[in-house]
């Protein structure tokens, strides 16, 4: 590593630094202060037993934020009222949060709410992301709320019992992965092709024990939503966290949002926000550089999120045990295209892909075209307030499922198949039906 | 169990061998108790497949049937123990049925991890040590955390890896959350500054 001068940090060094309240030592890590938990009912129940087992009150109630999102069936309830959970246990875990959150005092975004959603949609729809926060979640892909330039870590239930009691979560410090991004995205490129190509480049264990910062002007030029869906994949490739410096583009998100700064405190915390970026001469432990021109619209073909091709490329024809397990497991031969394997269900959704602008693309593709027979198209949205407004401009509904053989791709790329029930290019429909 | 020789970071027992490898998470606790949203009490699942049929009733080829509670806190198993899905109550339930320990030649990551996290010690040893403890049924061992020094009576000793926070923490009879609590003052300190 280069001598950076003194004063020069990394974003993410800023708001380690602001958050630590003990260093780590030879024997012991470093204690890490967090500022936001978001709570759901999977992986708290026991956190919450075992706090009230040790006869632990929860440490700062304000400082949680509740939602039930991953045992709850997507599909409406009947006309009595009644919702269909796959399972009792999963209706049970949805009844413990209501007593835990309202035994505890924290707030809930229940049935009731209208800023119910994925976890990971709602915090930064409702403002409780904000930039130099401290956040963390019981689940993997905690690492979306990054792109508002907060340090977003997902832990395991005994975390969340840590983090419950005393605000605070152990951890080794991590390395920095800078992640240099430049130049402009051919049409038809999305964000989701750019992460796809990003751990292809460095492999799925290529972040391992590191916090990525995405940088560069191709990150500077995406809106919110693109570097939610970046930052969300980060633990794709073993990051610990991904984060982007806040901009205008952040703070614009956030103006108005129900629990964003107000008044003069706006103004005021945005001026400290300006403070997080990278500063020039700070060295990242390891930087690798990518030429958005590279970029292509791009697929997984494989088993991991490593295994990616461009949409247009040929599979690999490598004889490595990886390599074969994956093409026999997809039912593919190595060599041979993907783009034109029939595609039996679309889903546009998860917590990827599930926001407004993600539905927007898909829509902006699917305009005036129809889904090819015999392909299935399921879009779910993130959260209540992204599926009011999406189907307030068209007419989106669905429920979850789960493929078989999956393969990952952008919602534009994703349309554009189920259009013609193949795995498709989007740059062949882009600009809607002619 | 003897909780003043724990915290001083000395494990003395007898061993329990189950001499199968690759025994997953969802044999150490299946996948339908997984639901419960309480962690006490999971010994009662453990390695419920291999105990119990599934009206309930017990297997009679039971093989935990030959375990001694209270004597074997120590589990033997073959290699790749707690392989498959991440579930923190696999160690949950270990540590419930009366294990303060397992020893194997090779563990899965997460499961390292998330027994270190709960207080339960995963001991990495060779194969001729894991041969010889399968061989010998109800051994007699003595595990001293703080030395990382295995002990098998009248066998020889032999030393084992373990990451420093996790034998800081066993060597006090303290888990993770022991340890932030007894930080408040730093805690306190940070929340004024803040």
């Amino acid at each position: 590593m280069s001598e950076p001068s003194q004063a020069a940090s990394t974003l993410f060094e800023k708001v380690w630094k602001r958050h630590l309240v003990r260093n780590e030592t030879p024997e012991t890590p470093a204690i890490l202060y967090i500022d936001l938990q978001l709570l759901h009912e999977v992986t708290s129940p026991q956190a919450f037993d075992e706090l009230k087992r040790r006869g632990l009150g929860v440490r700062r109630p304000e400082c949680c934020l509740a939602t039930i999102d991953h045992s709850t069936p997507t599909s409406p309830p009947d006309a009595d009222g009644t919702r269909h959970y796959i399972t009792e246990q999963a209706r049970a875990q949805v009844d413990v949060l209501h007593v835990n959150c309202a035994e505890h005092g924290i707030e809930l975004h229940g049935w009731d709410s209208p800023n119910r959603g994925i976890v990971h949609v709602m915090g930064p729809e409702m403002g409780a992301t904000q930039p130099g926060m401290t956040i963390v979640c019981g689940d993997s892909h905690t690492a979306t709320h990054g792109a508002f330039g907060a340090l977003a870590f997902g832990i395991g239930t005994t975390e969340v019992g840590h983090v419950l009691a005393t605000q605070c979560l152990l951890q080794n410090m991590p390395k920095t992965l800078g992640i240099r991004i430049e130049g402009d995205l051919e049409p038809g490129v999305t964000a989701k092709d750019v992460i796809l190509h990003v751990i292809s480049a460095i492999g799925v264990d290529g972040g391992t024990g590191s916090v990525i910062e995405y940088h560069g002007s191709t990150v500077r030029a995406m809106d919110m939503e693109s570097r939610m869906t970046m930052c969300n994949m980060s633990i794709e490739c073993g990051a610990r966290a991904g984060m982007v410096a806040p901009d205008e583009f952040t703070f614009e998100y956030l103006k108005g949002r129900p629990m964003s700064p107000s008044g003069a405190n706006w103004e005021r915390a945005v001026d400290e926000w300006k403070k997080l970026k990278t500063d020039p001469g700070a060295a990242f432990d390891r930087l690798v550089e990518i030429d958005a021109a590279d970029i292509e619209p791009s697929v997984t073909w494989g088993t991991n999120p490593g295994m990616v091709i461009a949409v247009g490329s040929p599979v690999p024809d490598r004889q490595d045990p990886g390599t074969l397990d994956a093409l026999e497991y997809m039912q593919l031969k190595g060599g041979v295209k993907l783009a034109g394997e029939a595609v039996d269900v679309v889903f546009i959704g998860s917590c990827t892909n599930s926001r407004l602008t993600d539905l927007r693309a898909a829509a902006s593709v699917m305009k005036g075209r129809k889904v090819a027979q015999g392909t299935r198209v399921l879009i779910v949205a993130g959260s209540e307030a992204t599926r009011r407004q999406a189907e307030a401009e068209g007419n989106f509904k669905g429920r979850q499922g789960s493929g078989v053989r999956t393969v990952l791709a952008s919602p534009l790329t994703a349309a554009a198949s189920a259009i013609t029930g193949k795995v498709t290019d989007p740059r062949e429909f882009l600009g809607g039906a002619a | 169990m003897n909780e003043n020789a724990k915290s001083m970071g000395i494990i003395e027992s007898r061993t329990f061998n189950l001499a199968v490898d690759n025994i997953d998470t969802d044999q150490i606790i299946p996948g339908k108790f997984l639901t419960t949203t309480e962690r006490e009490g999971l010994g009662q699942f453990c390695f419920y497949s291999w105990r119990f049929n599934e009206d309930g009733s017990e297997k009679p080829d039971n093989p935990l049937r030959q375990h001694q509670p209270g004597r074997q806190r120590v589990l033997v198993a073959g290699s790749n123990f707690g392989c498959g899905s991440s579930r923190e109550h696999a160690p949950w339930a270990l540590l419930d049925y009366g294990f303060q320990a397992v020893i194997s030649s090779r563990f899965a990551d997460i499961f390292c991890n998330n027994s270190l996290k709960n207080g339960l010690l995963p001991i990495v040893v060779d194969d001729n040590v894991l041969e010889h403890l399968l061989a010998n049924p109800d051994h007699a061992v003595r595990i001293d955390i703080g030395n990382r020094r295995l002990t098998l009576d009248g066998y020889g000793d032999v030393g084992f890896p373990l990451d420093p926070f996790s034998a800081y923490c066993l060597t006090r009879g303290i888990d993770q959350l022991d340890f932030i609590l007894q930080n408040e003052q730093a805690i306190l300190d940070y929340e004024k500054s803040a």
